[in-house]
Formats: structure tokens, C-alpha cells, sequence
């Protein structure tokens, strides 16, 4: 105030007012442009979650639906005799029945080509059905077969009919015998529930996340009945009961670091330890929730003990007051309030956990395998490992099944993430 | 039999945890006062024969292959495997291991099908010895207990001595990992400086890991030098910050600043979304979507684009760090104390010079921090730059070529085919010591800076 006085025996402003606006106008300007920057970098961020999300997409809805052929097929009892189940001439079969339907081709030359148009695993299909009934052979019965990958692009429209022939897997006379079954109805693209009940396979066709499922859940159960009780039991030493001193410090230090280390040297440890001291198994789903149980450790510790520390002293020296002992109080009354945020943490420890990938590859969790596992003991594949190999296989076909496959990826990374949000608004309370 | 040891372990504590308490009842009901209730004298009882078996069966599970192993081999005829390397003699063991799953190729020699008699009988040995074990321990100690009870006995006290116990073991595991990791490395690399000096992997200007297989083999001979392989890291690193940190900042300045309350709310949970996606699924990303756009704005601009180009896999990479620097940083500018900004504001500036001038050099320490941190995950970041980038070392940092990184070696070293003899697959660990070093120097250096900026305004 005192400046103001004196300044003003000069005369009232050293600047003008016409002066300062243009000043002022100036900062806002820049305050505009800044905004402008923060605007645009939100943007950016939004645009590429668009893209990422659009052309998964876009190349991965195709997979959800799969190109079928149903056809009249008559069981020959000259290629597959009864006695000789399960082995037979299934395929030759099932060439004599699309061969019946495609008056153009000549059955001595064109054979080959003509059993092409089904998938490799069509025959099998057919033999499951004749090994369960075999009263079946010498009737005539229908039945539906996937189609060969390069056709089943062709009817998805992936394959662009003007390419010159030969840039194309099918030539033209193919596409003719394709679109004459198309018009003779005995095409169809139901939904494709094989890309979740089949096991891996090399033909894009037939391959399924069934494997990859089954070693997903196994690792995670694994992962989650060793972090959960060992980071609770962690978290609450930790928090409630370790002297301030330098050893709780240190493992403090080491918990923070362990958080932060990258996830493939987890890998390492697993391959140097689990498999090359202990001799456990290659490509176990167990060996698979081991490691990712050690790297989930220290998310549910973090959560745990903040959870923890958001339980009021009121309910620590209220059950103390009434003769409780610490432990008590800590597993009678604080325990439980802090359980929601403690399951809210483990659950996105969890989700974590279900998109490592690097870790899962040192430990050979990426074989080839067409079963699913029965035991977590079992060589076996997860749902991120098979994403990866899928990725690296060179048919068109698994471009669209790595995108469906992401896709349901996300779709549980959505759903447990999701149960968190739910469990966090729901149990959650605030003192 | 496993299942079945843990089993008779399960039952013979829930018996330990009735009995006990049982008898502490019935003490009550003779009208002396117990010590401690009922209840812990059982749950005493149950922990006292839980934690020691549950602990043996353990140990024993661990153990079990390995000495199986060591005994079916030492019983094999010395004439067999003398002299033999113990790739070898692994070999062999895997043989007699498929043998008794009843996998043979034509007719095995009669040694080994004695071996894997041998190896079927100590299987089964081993398991009926476990459960007779875990059965006479658990009820030994089931025994000692129940004769502890007494109206005196201090059975609270020692049942929380035992969860305090776990408790501690529980925290120890973190310990434990850590010096697992370090021990594992540390061995392996020192098994592979062994075989190639140290100097040449430290300053060696040549990587190249595919060495001969068989003697005869023509191959490339093999170096190990690291200096274009941590190159590689630090070029994909470097793109990824450039991207990552700019619009990281960017945003958290704009949501922490100017944003309205509305925006805030569907910002926040996208960036989460974004930081929630897997880096398998970047990596498919880069290589389905920015790969062949970077190849194809290239080929328009008369560029010679590779096709696993640094620039993709470091861009993809800095997508998925935007989420990770801004809630860093969001979170330091708000940890800036209230009034700081008031009065900056009560002073005339505006809001955006209340936030450069003011905020973001008091929570530099803290985005700082945050940064260091995107760093360490840049270089350990794996899927991305399997799928996205190079396999051969190159001494380049133009970013339009291919290049490799650290985790890249690591993981095509040990794809498929790990024998721990030969420097290709050794060479792994050490390439993970150095990765481990350097992003634990990193870590250590952000939660430093973090912790001591937290200090100052709590």
C-alpha cells in the first residue's frame, strides 16, 4: 500500500492502460496456446487408442465368424469298412461328396484341388462322428466342415477378386467352384465357437484359444493362491507389526525395487531357478503362475498396506481398549474393513499378471501344443503367449485370429478390472 | 500321493485344532480358568502341525527330481557314461525320463531299461516315503501338543509366535526374490565370462551370438561384444521419451491446470485404459499398424525403409509410456501445496504462468522421478521390440533402421533350445545382469529424487 501512495505523487501508472491490455491480451494468448498444446496432446493420446482399437477391430471381427461348408456326404462302406474304425478313407469321402456338387470338375485331375477347398481337419470331423455311431456307414448324412483358409478369406472378402490370378492362393477356377457352392447354399458363417473350444492347430481354420485358456487359468489360480496369502502376510508384518529399524526399511527399498524391475529378467530368474536347479517342468502353466506370483508380490503388498492405512486408528484403539491383542485387532477388525481394497488391488495385480507375456516365453510357455492342459503341471500355452506366436505365423488367416484373440484378451483384462471398479464402489468405505 | 499327503496333513490338523480345544473346554468345565481361550489352544495345535509338515512336504517336493535324478545316474553302468559331458549324460537321462513314460524309438539297451525300472521304483518310493513321513510327523506332533494343554499354558502367546513367524517369512520372500534374481544372474554370467572375457562383451563393437553347433559346422564364429546391442536400446529408448514425454506432460498439465471437472473424468480412465493394455498387444499394433505406414510414408518419400524400423518400435513405445509420465507427473503437480498457487494467482499471473512458472518447477523433482522411471521401463520393455524390432546388432542411431535391443537378444537367445553349457544361451544372463544394473541404478535414482521432493512438502 505504501508503494502505491508514493508512486502515485508521479502520476497514477508508469504503463498505460492501453499499453497493459496489449500486454495482458499477450499472456492470455499464451495461456490459450498452452492450453491449445495440452488439447492436442490429449488428442493425440485419444487418436491412437482409437487406431489401436479400430484395427484390432476391424482385421479381428472376421474371426469371430468362420466360412462352413455343409454337404450330403454318402459313407462308402468301400473306403471306410466297419472294422477297420478308426482308420478310413474319410477324406476321400468327403472329396467324392464336393466332387458331386461341382459338375465342372473332373474327378480323376481336379481331386486334388477340389479337397483343398476343405480344411485339413474336415476328415477328422467326420471320422469323430462315424467312430461314435458307426451304424452311420453305407447312409448318406449331412455335415458341416470348416473350409481351407484361403477360402474362408475369399468368402470374408479379404481376398480381392480383381488381383491378377496368379498374386492370388486361389485361382480362378477355384473361386468358380467356391461361388457354385455358395450358390447351391451349402455355404454358411455361423459364429465361430472354435475359436474358443479348439485347442492350436497350423491351420488357421481350426485353430482355437481353448490351450491358451486352459494354461491362462491354471497359471493365474497358481499365481493367485501363492502371491495372496504370502503379500497379505507381507503387507501386514509391514504395516502392523515390524519395528521402525533399518532391516524393515531394507525390505521396503526392495519391494519398491522389485515392483520396477523389468518383467523379463523375472524370466531369467524362473529359467535359472525353477527350471535348471529345481528340474520343474518346461511349458508349465505352475512354473508360469510361480513367476508371475513373484511379480504380482509386490502390487499386492503396495495395495495391501495402503489399505491397510485407510483403516482408521478409532477401530485399532477401540478393539485395544476392550483387551484385544494386537494380532486380534489386526485379523478381527482391521483385516476385514481393509478387504475390499486389498481384493481391488489383488484382482489388478491379477489382470497384470494375465497380459505378461516376456516372462512366460523364457519358460517355453509358447510351444506348439493341440491339447489343452489337464494339470498345471502339463506343457501348455497362456492367452498373451499365444497372441505371440499367433502374430508370427506367416497365413492370413492368423492376422485375424491374433486380432480376435487380443480381442478377448481385452476382454477380460475389461471384465476383472472391472469387478474392481464394482468391488471398490461397493465395499469401499470412507470414515 | 502328493495330493494325498497334503491331505492327511489337512485332517490331522483340523484333529489337532478339536482335540486341543476339546481338552482346554474341558479344563473350563472342570471350573479352572485357562490362560488362554479355548480357541487358541486349538489354533495353536493346528499351527504347530500345519507350518513344520506343510514346510517338509516343501522341501521334499523341490528335492525330489533332483536326487532321483542324481541316483538314477550314479546307478548307471560306469562303462556307459564314463568320460562322458554332462550334456550328455543329460541326454541319457532324458531317455530313460521318456522310457518310462513309454516313449521309445526301436528297442533301448538293456541298461537303460533297467535305469528306467529303477527310475519308475524310486518314484514310487519316494512318494509312499512322503506320506508315511507326513503321517507319523504330523501325528508325532499332534501328540506333543495335546499334552501341552494346561490351564497355565500360554497357548495365545505361542499361536501368535507362529503367524508372526509366517508373517516375517512372508516379508522375507521379497528379500529372497531379489537375491534369487541376483544370484542367478550373477552365476550365469559368471559361467559365460568363463568363456568369453569380460572386456570383449563390456567394449566388443560386434555382436554376433550364432556359434557353431557341431565342430564341423560352418558358422559365424561368434562375438559378444555388447556396445551395438545396448546402442539399439538406448536409440529405441531415446524415440520412445521423445514421444512419451512431451505429450505425457502436455496432458497432465492440461488435466491438472485447465481441464474442467467433466473432461477430467473421461480423461483420467482412458489414460488408465491405455496404461492397462498389454505390450504383447503394442507389439502386434506396431507391427500389423505402424510398421507398414512408417514403410509406406517412406516408399512415398523415396526413403529406404526397413521393415522393423527403430522408429516404429520406439514409437509404439512411447505410446503406451504417455499414460505412465502423466499420472506421474499429474500427481506431483497436485502434491504442490495449495497455496503456492494461490499466490501465484492473488499476484496477477495467469493460470498458464501460475503452472509454468510456478508448479512445474516446484514439482520438477517429482516428474523428474516419474521420467527416470518411464527410462528403466523403456529399456526393460520386452514384447514391443521382439515383435517390433531387429534381430541383428548394427552399430546405427538412425532411427529408420533396424536395430535391436537387450531384451530382444535375451529372448531370441532363449527361445526353443537352452542348454546352460554354451555361451549363446549364457550369454542371455549376462546381457540380463547388465539390464538388471542398469535399470535398478535408474529405479534407485527416481525413488531417491521422489521421496526426498515428498520430504519437502508434507
Amino acid at each position: 500500500m505504501a508503494d502505491i501512495t508514493t508512486s502515485g505523487t508521479d502520476g497514477p501508472r508508469r504503463t498505460s492502460l492501453t499499453e497493459s491490455s496489449a500486454k495482458v491480451a499477450k499472456r492470455k494468448r499464451a495461456d490459450l496456446i498452452l492450453q491449445g498444446f495440452g488439447i492436442a496432446a490429449i488428442l493425440a493420446a485419444f487418436t491412437v487408442l482409437f487406431i489401436l482399437v479400430a484395427s484390432l477391430v476391424t482385421t479381428g471381427y472376421s474371426a469371430f465368424v468362420q466360412t462352413h461348408v455343409t454337404m450330403d456326404v454318402y459313407i462308402d462302406p468301400a473306403e471306410i469298412p466297419e472294422d477297420g474304425l478308426p482308420r478310413g478313407g474319410f477324406q476321400d469321402v468327403l472329396t467324392a461328396s464336393l466332387l458331386g456338387s461341382l459338375p465342372d470338375a473332373d474327378p480323376e485331375t481336379d481331386a486334388r484341388a477340389v479337397r483343398n477347398i476343405l480344411s485339413n481337419g474336415a476328415q477328422f470331423y467326420l471320422r469323430d462322428r462315424v467312430v461314435a455311431d458307426p451304424s452311420l456307414i453305407g447312409q448318406t448324412i449331412s455335415i458341416t466342415v470348416p473350409v481351407a483358409d484361403p477360402f474362408d478369406q475369399l468368402n470374408k472378402g479379404n481376398v480381392d477378386r480383381a488381383t491378377p490370378e496368379e498374386q492370388r492362393r486361389v485361382n480362378d477356377r477355384e473361386v468358380a467352384w467356391f461361388d457354385a457352392l455358395d450358390e447351391a447354399g451349402m455355404i454358411a458363417t455361423p459364429l465361430n465357437i472354435g475359436l474358443l473350444t479348439n485347442a492350436d492347430s497350423r491351420f488357421p481354420e481350426l485353430a482355437g484359444l481353448r490351450g491358451a485358456l486352459v494354461g491362462t487359468f491354471w497359471a493365474l489360480l497358481t499365481c493367485f493362491l501363492i502371491a495372496f496369502p504370502i503379500g497379505i502376510g507381507a503387507a501386514i508384518y509391514l504395516e502392523e507389526f515390524a519395528p521402525r529399524n533399518r532391516i524393515s526399511d531394507f525390505i521396503e527399498v526392495n519391494i519398491n525395487n522389485l515392483a520396477a524391475v523389468p518383467s523379463v529378467v523375472f524370466g531369467l530368474l524362473a529359467l535359472a531357478v525353477f527350471l535348471n536347479w529345481f528340474g520343474l517342468p518346461r511349458s508349465a502353466p505352475f512354473v508360469g503362475g510361480l513367476t508371475l506370483a513373484l511379480m504380482t508380490m509386490p502390487t499386492i503388498i503396495i495395495a495391501t498396506r495402503a489399505a491397510l492405512k485407510a483403516v482408521p486408528p478409532s477401530i485399532r484403539e477401540a478393539a485395544l481398549g476392550i483387551g484385544a491383542s494386537k494380532q486380534q485387532v489386526v485379523f478381527g477388525h482391521v483385516l476385514p474393513l481393509a478387504m475390499p481394497g486389498i481384493l481391488t488391488g489383488t484382482i489388478i495385480g491379477l489382470a497384470q499378471a494375465l497380459g505378461e507375456t516376456a516372462p512366460l516365453l523364457l519358460i517355453g510357455m509358447n510351444a506348439f501344443i493341440t491339447s489343452a492342459a489337464s494339470s498345471p503341471f502339463d506343457a501348455s500355452t497362456a492367452l498373451p503367449t499365444q497372441i505371440f506366436i499367433w502374430a508370427d505365423s506367416p497365413e492370413r488367416g492368423f492376422v485375424s485370429r491374433t486380432s480376435a484373440a487380443i480381442l478377448v484378451l481385452l476382454a477380460f483384462l475389461v471384465l476383472m478390472n472391472g469387478i474392481a471398479i464394482y468391488l471398490r464402489n461397493k465395499f469401499e468405505r470412507r470414515w | 500321493m502328493t495330493l494325498l499327503a497334503f491331505l492327511i496333513l489337512a485332517a490331522l490338523a483340523v484333529a489337532a485344532f478339536v482335540l486341543n480345544r476339546t481338552a482346554a473346554r474341558a479344563i473350563q468345565a472342570g471350573g479352572t480358568r485357562t490362560h488362554s481361550l479355548a480357541y487358541f489352544h486349538g489354533l495353536y495345535a493346528l499351527l504347530a502341525v500345519l507350518v513344520p509338515v506343510f514346510i517338509l512336504i516343501c522341501i521334499f517336493l523341490v528335492l525330489k527330481t533332483p536326487v532321483i535324478n542324481a541316483m538314477v545316474i550314479g546307478g548307471l553302468p560306469d562303462a556307459e557314461i564314463a568320460g562322458l559331458p554332462r550334456g550328455e549324460v543329460d541326454l541319457i537321462l532324458a531317455t530313460i525320463q521318456s522310457i518310462t513314460r513309454g516313449q521309445t524309438f526301436g528297442t533301448p539297451p538293456d541298461w537303460q531299461l533297467a535305469a528306467a525300472e529303477r527310475l519308475t521304483t524310486l518314484y514310487a518310493t519316494a512318494d509312499i516315503l512322503l506320506v508315511i513321513v507326513v503321517a507319523a510327523l504330523s501325528a508325532a506332533i499332534l501328540f506333543l501338543v495335546r499334552r501341552q494343554v494346561a490351564a497355565e499354558f500360554r497357548a495365545r502367546q505361542a499361536a501368535e509366535h507362529i503367524v508372526l513367524g509366517l508373517m516375517i517369512s512372508c516379508s522375507l520372500v521379497a528379500i529372497l526374490t531379489t537375491i534369487g534374481i541376483v544370484f542367478a544372474l550373477v552365476f550365469e554370467a559368471y559361467r559365460f565370462f568363463e568363456m568369453v572375457p569380460f572386456t570383449d562383451f563390456l567394449f566388443g563393437t560386434s555382436w554376433e551370438p550364432q556359434i557353431p553347433i557341431r565342430a564341423d559346422q560352418i558358422a559365424a564364429v561368434g562375438a559378444f561384444g555388447w556396445l551395438p546391442v545396448i546402442l539399439g536400446t538406448v536409440v529405441i529408448a531415446t524415440i520412445a521419451m521423445f514421444i512419451a514425454t512431451p505429450i505425457g506432460l502436455l496432458t497432465a498439465i492440461y488435466l491438472n491446470e485447465f481441464a474442467p471437472h467433466a473432461l477430467r473424468a473421461v480423461v483420467k480412465p482412458v489414460l488408465e485404459i491405455l496404461s492397462g493394455v498389454p505390450t504383447v498387444v503394442y507389439g502386434f499394433f506396431a507391427v500389423l499398424v505402424v510398421a507398414p505406414a512408417l514403410r509406406g510414408t517412406g516408399a512415398d518419400l523415396g526413403f529406404a525403409v526397413s521393415s522393423n524400423t527403430a522408429l516404429a518400435a520406439g514409437g509404439v513405445m512411447g505410446i503406451m509410456l504417455i499414460p505412465f509420465i502423466s499420472s506421474f507427473a499429474d500427481d506431483a503437480l497436485t502434491a504442490v501445496p495449495r497455496s503456492l498457487r494461490d499466490g501465484s494467482l492473488a499476484l496477477g499471473a495467469t493460470r498458464g504462468e501460475t503452472m509454468l512458472k510456478v508448479l512445474f518447477p516446484a514439482a520438477i523433482p517429482g516428474i523428474v522421478g516419474g521420467v527416470l522411471l518411464a527410462v528403466s521401463r523403456a529399456i526393460g520393455e520386452t514384447m514391443i521390440v521382439v515383435m517390433a524390432a531387429g534381430l541383428i546388432a548394427r552399430m546405427t542411431i538412425n532411427p529408420l533402421d533396424s536395430v535391436t535391443t537387450v531384451t530382444v537378444q535375451i529372448v531370441t537367445l532363449l527361445i526353443g533350445d537352452t542348454a546352460f553349457d554354451n555361451p549363446k544361451t549364457l550369454a542371455a544372463f549376462a546381457l540380463g545382469l547388465m539390464l538388471f544394473i542398469l535399470t535398478l541404478g535408474i529405479n534407485v535414482l527416481a525413488l531417491r529424487i521422489v521421496r526426498k521432493y515428498r520430504e519437502i512438502y508434507d
